[in-house]
């Protein structure tokens, strides 16, 4: 079974793509590391290999979680297995 | 069952200051950007040879001027370096190196070009070099405990696939290399914004971790007072944004990763300063590949561990970086660049124990002789620190 996309921690907003020409409407099989578990999802947009998407609805304002931690803010409305990077979400830093 | 540490041992050169070397060069070592063609001349003179050409040397000052002669000294000290010429401009600042690195007891001579002009110095430095590689081929290799070697780490052109594996492999073999007794460094000040807070816990010590915070801050004031926007490009840089990653606190937490789970940082180290005993590391540097590892070669390590996510191609002159990526379209199109694969870890082809120990394997071998790929690919970029404008 190919994993399509990787999460850290099950608390985190987010997943990572590993996989090459992720197309929208994709099925796809998420690895969630720190519990060891399989989550399935639908991709909703077509997502390059290393970029992420949403694995839950996220609103503009929203503080965005990865590995657990705080990683800076949405500043759009994200649907869950959306494209998400910085055309929807910045640091909170500098 | 992970790998047992204890007792393993590397093959390399006993210096004559006590420090575990495992490569033998010689180097011609220019003082400042003037004298660079005099030390390309000499190296292409004397074969087993290698210059060392850099931009800088001229007209600086203060701390700025102390890290230049630091970094030069500490790479001539470096144990993966036999002998030494140096070359500058004039012979006071050519003296200063000259002696820096002769109290490691390590051969080595200087030479000035004003009134004698470059083919002169050329000619003298050539015969110094001469007897130099010569003295370097006739030593012997000798065998050392794992414990004698110094083993550095920084990351570039990172991306997602850096945080979730590569990272983590280093950090894996931190671990190990920590519980073994070695001597380790991380840095990168800037690229640890977002996650100052856990590398904070993770000190040994309340005195380490304040130390820590102090150069972390000082790092933060430097780009709050330069920055033009919110450094998006810089840092992330572009490639890291093409890679996926989205904010700096997302870059530093991915990088972080490198100091595993079990390490305490058990002291912190200034640009270019030498650790004074065995355990990790942490000095404040610039997260520029090229400069962040010449730092390390200028502290004193032998072997460097480099996560890439999307194929940083940096080598180093004389400390043998050691690629490691998680990327599978990077291992499709720049394999060449990669010296251990850990794709399979985002498959679960892998766990991080396999990946930790294929990564000291690659670091065993690359100690007892085994050419990295940079070193295979030419790459060596020596790049100085600089602090703020010459005088």
């Amino acid at each position: 079974m190919t994993i399509h996309f990787v999460v850290h921690d099950e608390g985190d907003s987010v997943g990572v793509v590993v996989v090459e020409g992720l197309k929208a409407g994709t099925r796809l099989n998420g690895w969630i590391m720190d519990q060891d578990r399989m989550i399935e999802f639908d991709a909703k947009s077509d997502i390059p290999i290393g970029h992420k998407l949403a694995i839950k609805a996220i609103r503009s304002g929203d503080t965005i979680i990865k590995y657990g931690v705080d990683i800076g803010r949405a500043v759009k409305d994200i649907g869950a297995g959306e494209h998400l990077h910085v055309h929807n979400v910045k640091t909170k830093r500098w | 069952m992970g790998m047992n540490l204890k007792g393993a041992a590397f093959e390399g050169w006993r210096r004559e200051n006590g420090r575990m070397g495992v490569r033998n060069h010689v180097i011609i070592l220019p003082v400042d950007d003037l004298s660079n063609a005099a030390a390309e001349a000499v190296a292409n003179n004397i074969k087993g040879a290698m210059a060392i050409p850099h931009s800088y040397g001229r007209l600086q000052f203060g701390a700025d001027l102390d890290l230049h002669f630091r970094t030069l000294i500490g790479t001539g000290t470096n144990p993966n370096v036999a002998g030494v010429v140096v070359i500058g401009i004039e012979p006071g600042w050519t003296g200063r190196v000259v002696e820096g690195i002769a109290k490691s007891g390590k051969p080595v001579e200087g030479f000035a070009i004003e009134q004698n002009g470059d083919i002169n110095t050329i000619a003298s430095a050539s015969r110094a070099a001469y007897k130099m590689v010569k003295h370097a081929s006739r030593l012997k290799k000798i065998r050392a405990d794992l414990t004698e070697l110094w083993v550095s780490t920084k990351c570039g052109e990172s991306d997602t696939t850096s945080g979730l594996a590569s990272c983590p492999t280093v950090g894996n073999a931190f671990d190990k290399l920590w519980e073994n007794g070695n001597t380790l460094v991380f840095g990168e000040t800037s690229e640890i914004t977002g996650g100052e807070h856990l590398v904070a816990k993770r000190c040994r010590t309340p005195e380490i971790a304040a130390q820590f915070m102090a150069m972390f801050d000082r790092y933060q004031r430097v780009i709050e007072a330069n920055k033009t926007n919110d450094l998006s490009e810089s840092q992330p840089t572009k490639g890291n944004i093409e890679g996926g990653l989205t904010t700096i606190e997302e870059k530093a937490l991915g990088n972080i990763q490198k100091i595993g789970k079990k390490c305490l940082v058990d002291g912190v180290l200034d640009k270019a300063e030498a650790p004074t005993g065995p355990g990790l590391w942490f000095m404040d540097s610039s997260s520029a590949a090229a400069e962040m590892v010449t730092l390390c070669a200028a502290s004193g390590y032998a072997v460097h561990f480099f996560p890439t996510g999307q194929g940083n191609v940096i080598g180093n002159p004389i400390l043998p970086v050691i690629k490691i990526t998680a990327n599978p379209r990077t291992m499709r199109t720049m394999s060449e660049h990669i010296d251990v694969d850990v794709t399979g870890l985002l498959q679960k082809r892998m766990n991080m124990d396999d990946a930790g120990e294929a990564l000291l394997d690659c670091m065993l071998r690359t100690a007892d002789g085994e050419l990295t790929a940079a070193e295979l690919l030419g790459h060596r970029e020596f790049s100085l620190t600089r602090l703020y404008e010459s005088a």
